[in-house]
């Protein structure tokens, strides 16, 4: 597991760790507190074809409803069935047994650094 | 309890201590206990202006502690409009739905607040304290139009209305633990009783629900109410905002070691969905009339006179009229407010809206309150929801969904 400043991140309150061309995702602890308790997560299925910025899956609190973004372009190579069977898991470790999927990608827009996506939380 | 004893007012002005929270506004109102909230690590939402707790770690652990255990509210926000003189009953048969002056002192009652074309303005819990006072608790964000419309509708009565919302802080306590958790709190005593509170735990035994008592606590005033909005068992304490923090401490020592838990807006949404508890702006507003919303009985038409609103109601809505209902469905997609509500699948023409819905965390399953047309209100009818395009079954139910067990 990467460390926050490790992480690259999307102003809709993704993380993504980057290895070779495979891209997990994940939500921020921040995003997972703004939701509260999650309490369902609907994710890609495995092979389906992403385009950057389309939304791709939900993560439903009882309180409201959090829309994932897909932060690259590439196919679903994995997805988090731990969290399907737990959405907890969501807010319990959001950067670690939280993550949702993994891309294989093909395309890496430009993401936001630790520090880029700290401050713009901070506005 | 008089009016005059709560008016040492105090300004709810923001703690210079703490800095502002991303996205809040120099204008916002805050609960006199909010620097407990926020020492609490709560999570805060804009609630009518008001910051208040939204939760403090986790909304559903908050939930299920009120239906296992108890959790303690902050309700500050909500108004308190005092009715007071020898003609407040009459000038309340008058100015709401229900017949106050059947009520006798003690007693609460829930009533509306109608317009004259028969749509809720609000509604409100009402408490005789006395034979010529009342307390009308409105909800926060219609705080100054209910007390606007009793002022101008009493005004031809022998009474004067106060607005003391300023003046009352407002702690819920509330879930199968709550009265052994007030009984545990050193310092209650009921007025005309023991000075001492011995017989707190006998008068709150034998208090019923929907019932109010006046007492203190360390010598301040309180009302003790056997009220709330969750449909577990609990108390509402209405007492000074000076005195708000020294009373929930109290009530968090004693009652955390038997399971009591505070407690944010977030799970009381929660809480008072699977109790089947309409919510203003969401179940509740000027175009409903109260029939639609379940709400005929607490219209007083055949036993007192005139009443604003009364032409309009008689009348009633349209044979047509949509009627609130309740909705389960299977697995965990919730639908939410104003999500439509559709004959069948594949059907494209809206029979209906969903007012309010959550994955219940009591039930485990998606619940929700919608209006529908009349012809789809039969327990067991199967209507089809667009959840943010995917459609789902949901099932008419009869309203509550829960309902706690007698002891």
């Amino acid at each position: 597991m990467a460390t926050e400043s490790e992480l690259q991140y999307t102003s809709e309150h993704e993380w993504v760790l980057v290895e070779g061309t495979t891209a997990t995702v994940g939500i921020t602890a921040y995003a997972a507190e703004k939701l509260g308790d999650v309490v369902f997560v609907d994710l890609p299925d495995v092979g389906t074809t992403l385009a950057s910025g389309a939304i791709v899956g939900e993560i439903e609190s009882t309180k409201s409803v959090g829309e994932l973004f897909a932060p690259v372009d590439g196919t679903v190579l994995e997805k988090n069935s731990a969290v399907e069977d737990t959405p907890e898991l969501v807010n319990s470790d959001p950067l670690g047994e939280g993550w949702l999927i993994k891309i294989e990608f093909t395309e890496l827009p430009p993401l936001l650094s630790f520090d880029e996506y700290t401050a713009l939380l901070g506005e | 309890m008089t009016e005059g004893e709560f008016l040492t007012a105090r300004v709810h002005t923001r703690d210079p201590q703490y800095p502002l929270r991303p996205g809040e506004l120099v204008t916002d109102r805050y609960s006199p206990l909010n620097r407990i909230h926020v020492d609490a690590g709560a999570s805060f939402t804009d609630f009518a202006g008001w910051q208040m707790p939204v939760r403090y770690s986790s909304d559903l652990a908050e939930h299920h502690a009120v239906r296992t255990a108890a959790g303690i509210f902050d309700l500050s926000h909500m108004g308190e409009i005092f009715i007071v003189g020898p003609e407040a009953a009459d000038a309340l048969d008058y100015a709401l739905a229900g017949k106050l002056s059947a009520t006798t002192v003690g007693q609460a009652k829930y009533s509306l607040l109608l317009d004259r074309t028969g749509g809720i303005i609000d509604d409100v819990v009402v408490y005789r304290t006395g034979d010529d006072r009342f307390m009308v608790v409105a909800n926060a964000s219609n705080r100054e139009v209910v007390a606007a419309e009793l002022t101008d509708r009493t005004a031809p009565f022998e009474c004067e209305v106060f607005d003391e919302s300023d003046e009352l802080a407002l702690i819920a306590v509330q879930g199968p633990r709550s009265r052994e958790i007030l009984v545990a709190t050193d310092g209650f005593a009921i007025e005309g009783g023991h000075p001492d509170g011995r017989d707190v735990a006998e008068k709150l035994g034998e208090l019923k629900y929907y019932r109010a008592l006046p007492g203190s606590f360390r010598t301040q005033p309180v009302l003790i109410a056997r009220t709330g909005y969750t449909g577990e068992d609990g108390f509402e304490l209405y007492v000074s905002p000076g005195h708000a923090e020294e009373l929930w401490n109290a009530l968090t020592e004693a009652g955390a070691p038997l399971g009591l838990v505070p407690a944010g807006l977030a799970s009381r949404d929660t809480l008072r969905l699977e109790a089947g508890m309409p919510l203003y702006g969401h179940e509740l507003g000027t175009e409903t009339f109260p029939v639609q919303a379940g709400l005929g009985r607490v219209v007083a038409t055949a036993t007192k006179g005139d009443f604003v609103g009364r032409e309009a109601v008689e009348s009633g809505p349209a044979p047509d009229a949509r009627t609130l209902v309740g909705l389960v469905a299977d697995g965990k997609r919730a639908a939410r407010a104003d999500y439509e509500v559709f004959a069948s699948d594949d059907s494209t023409e809206a029979i209906g809206v969903v007012t309010s819905g959550a994955l219940s965390p009591t039930l485990g399953i998606p619940i929700a309150m919608a209006y529908v047309d009349a012809s789809f209100a039969a327990p067991d009818t199967v209507v089809s929801i667009d959840i943010r395009g995917k459609r789902l079954s949901y099932r008419v139910t009869p309203l509550p969904f829960y309902r706690a067990k007698k002891d």
